[in-house]
């Protein structure tokens, strides 16, 4: 990547990503976030993680981001999930096993129905 | 955490619960529901509140107004009539205003929801920390580039205006110590970020790290321009594997971006980060010991004055500073220090991050303005203390902390209002004990992880932490004497005064604490050979 030399730089780097990233909401892209901080891990957040990659394999789904982030905070609930499809606010989902994360992704992800047993609120 | 329009409590102590608080609380889940107001109105029961004859009690949030009691049947009225069309049903509001001491926070919190308001957690759990894309898409590096249009002097007085305190436990004002720096003769000058997070229970700057490593590497960045330094080093606890592996990546990509390495934004501005990996002493968290560990040598503490603002790092002038103190500088030089001010209390700007932990609900990491209470964080955060026990003491900042009693829950949480009670706000963590918890016990576990981790330079602290587990071992056992108190005393106050460094300093006011706020407890201990939690094992065995 090439150095940012000014603010202009800066500017141009982010409008850029911002751009891409107002492309990926309007097209509805479907993001499926999994905290991966030390309480998530310890919690089994890798395990959930190897669950949503591989359903996404088997089942051949495209058009889906599986990204990680850190904590959010709630460390009773890890592991977290957090989803987002197109501009609809984000479902966040807590204690998720793998066989929970298939079902999430089965009933949700695919199927567009929010599995409300698992959401957690603040 | 979601921000709601209104907070609904419930209180669940066992007499609430005899008088229908579950029903009442299921009733209105459901209400809330079928009105939609689900995603404003957030419930939550929150254990004892005081008053019994007007039990259960139903508490609403912003306007403050308490119901009671509340009979399963009047739930519609309720939820109708306040929180759907927001009108206050005067025949329902509870007989008695002043519900007392115990919940006068509610009177005093009139109009304002103690929600939370994430600064250096912004970012946490939302953005990707491996993808510096992600952050930039956030605001980052803007405020960098800011202050490389300012002169380095105008950046500390902003700091300065800005009102910012360190966040790592003492509280020292923060641009004043960059000033120092900065005004400090010789070169080169060093940043330091010290993440040896060693205290048990905070996890703060943890959090911070694995999620938005990039923010720690701008605002060192911006310290170093500020105070004229050109080398930095973030100093992480060893055990902290996944924060070094994301800070280290996080610094690759800042050196391949510009953000770091020479020339910075093209201007003459250069700044370079190392990371060094601490190797688990508790010692270490003290700045003299980590600038010794970082020169190689043993963790051992220095002897202040000079303190390190002058002769640091290789004895020249360092800044060292906390994560969570750094991680509030980018927000400070892209909004202002006016709006830094106008969040939490005029003496304490700004946020602060706890880690909750121990006989809660709910464990984990809140960023809430400062000058929060005890009791709401419990209420609130924690969702109410577990298997609806009471509370009996809470320890704020980790092992060197303060032992809070329920008496002082009610204090607002800054470092002015702290320190007037005569306790401290250390490190953030809040360690939350119901009244199973022995006061001898927690004492004597305390001053065990004080005697280990003890480096030994000094007599007070050696010898000191070992004597004071002893006498604990002894009470604890059932053979503890009157002389033992006093014994506990005088060490206490020795080690306080005599010691070289932070640990010895403070091993003593746990103890210190616990002998002012449960001496009842102690003296059963030694005079009834009696542990009241049942917690002690009383062998009578002595050392």
């Amino acid at each position: 990547m090439n150095k940012v030399k000014s603010i202009e730089d800066l500017k141009r780097i982010r409008e850029e990503a911002l751009k891409k990233r107002d492309a990926k909401t309007l097209s509805g892209q479907k993001q499926i976030i999994v905290g991966m901080g030390t309480v998530g891990i310890a919690a089994g957040a890798r395990d959930t993680l190897k669950a949503i990659l591989n359903f996404i394999e088997n089942e051949k789904l495209s058009d889906i981001v599986v990204r990680q982030t850190g904590n959010i905070g709630w460390d009773s609930h890890e592991p977290i999930v957090q989803v987002i499809i197109g501009e609809v606010e984000k479902v966040t989902y807590g204690k998720v096993t793998p066989e929970i994360a298939v079902k999430i992704l089965k009933e949700h992800v695919v199927g567009g129905k929010i599995v409300k047993e698992y959401v957690i609120e603040a | 955490m979601k921000a709601y329009r209104s907070m609904v409590l419930i209180s669940s102590d066992p007499i609430s619960m005899q008088q229908g608080a579950q029903q009442v609380f299921d009733l209105l889940q459901s209400k809330i529901r079928s009105f939609g107001l689900e995603e404003e109105v957030s419930l939550s029961m929150v254990g004892d509140v005081g008053r019994h004859d007007v039990a259960p009690i139903v508490i609403v949030y912003p306007e403050a107004v308490i119901y009671g009691p509340v009979k399963p049947d009047s739930v519609h009225q309720l939820v109708e009539e306040h929180l759907y069309k927001g009108r206050i049903i005067p025949e329902m509001v509870a007989s008695v205003r002043e519900l007392s001491g115990r919940i006068a926070w509610l009177q005093a919190r009139k109009g304002t929801l103690p929600a939370e308001k994430r600064i250096v957690l912004e970012r946490a759990g939302i953005i990707d920390p491996t993808s510096i894309e992600d952050y930039i898409l956030h605001d980052g590096y803007t405020a960098l580039a800011k202050t490389l249009e300012m002169k380095p002097a105008e950046v500390i007085e902003l700091i300065t205006k800005s009102g910012l305190r360190g966040r790592g436990g003492a509280g020292f004002p923060t641009g004043t110590k960059w000033g120092f720096v900065a005004r400090a003769p010789g070169t080169p000058k060093y940043v330091i970020c010290n993440a040896d997070e060693s205290e048990p229970g905070t996890f703060k700057d943890r959090v911070i790290i694995e999620g938005d490593p990039h923010s720690i590497i701008e605002a060192m960045a911006i310290a170093a321009y500020a105070i004229g330094a050109s080398e930095g080093y973030v100093y992480v606890r060893g055990e902290y594997a996944l924060a070094q592996e994301r800070l280290r990546l996080a610094i690759q990509q800042a050196e391949e971006m510009g953000f770091l390495g020479d020339r910075i934004f093209g201007t003459d501005f250069s700044f370079h980060i190392h990371i060094h990996s601490g190797a688990g002493a508790y010692i270490c968290g003290e700045e003299t010991a980590l600038i010794e560990s970082i020169e190689g040598k043993r963790g051992e503490p220095r002897s202040r004055p000079p303190y390190p603002t002058t002769h640091g790092l290789w004895g020249k002038p360092t800044l060292v500073n906390n994560v969570e103190t750094l991680a509030n500088i980018p927000a400070i030089m892209r909004h202002g220090a006016d709006w830094y001010r106008s969040i939490g209390t005029p003496s304490s700007p700004g946020t602060k991050c706890y880690t909750i932990l121990g006989n809660v609900n709910v464990t984990g990491i809140i960023e809430v303005p400062m000058g929060i209470t005890l009791r709401e964080v419990i209420a609130i955060y924690g969702k109410g203390m577990k298997n609806g026990s009471g509370f009996k003491m809470a320890q704020t900042g980790g092992s060197s902390g303060s032992v809070i009693p329920a008496s002082l829950q009610d204090t607002p949480m800054d470092f002015d209002s702290f320190s007037k009670a005569g306790v401290s706000l250390g490190s953030g963590a809040l360690l939350i004990c119901d009244e199973d918890t022995c006061s001898v016990d927690l004492a004597k576990v305390l001053l065990n992880f004080f005697r280990k981790e003890s480096c030994g330079k000094c007599n007070p602290c050696r010898i000191g932490t070992q004597r004071a587990y002893e006498i604990l071992t002894n009470i604890s056992e059932g053979t503890g004497t009157q002389q033992d108190i006093a014994d506990l005393m005088t060490l206490s106050e020795n080690m306080n005064l005599l010691s070289n460094c932070g640990l010895g300093q403070t091993a003593g006011t746990p103890l210190h604490d616990i002998l002012s706020h449960f001496r009842a407890e102690v003296d059963a201990h030694i005079n009834l050979k009696v542990c009241p939690s049942g917690i002690c094992p009383m062998s009578g065995r002595r050392i």
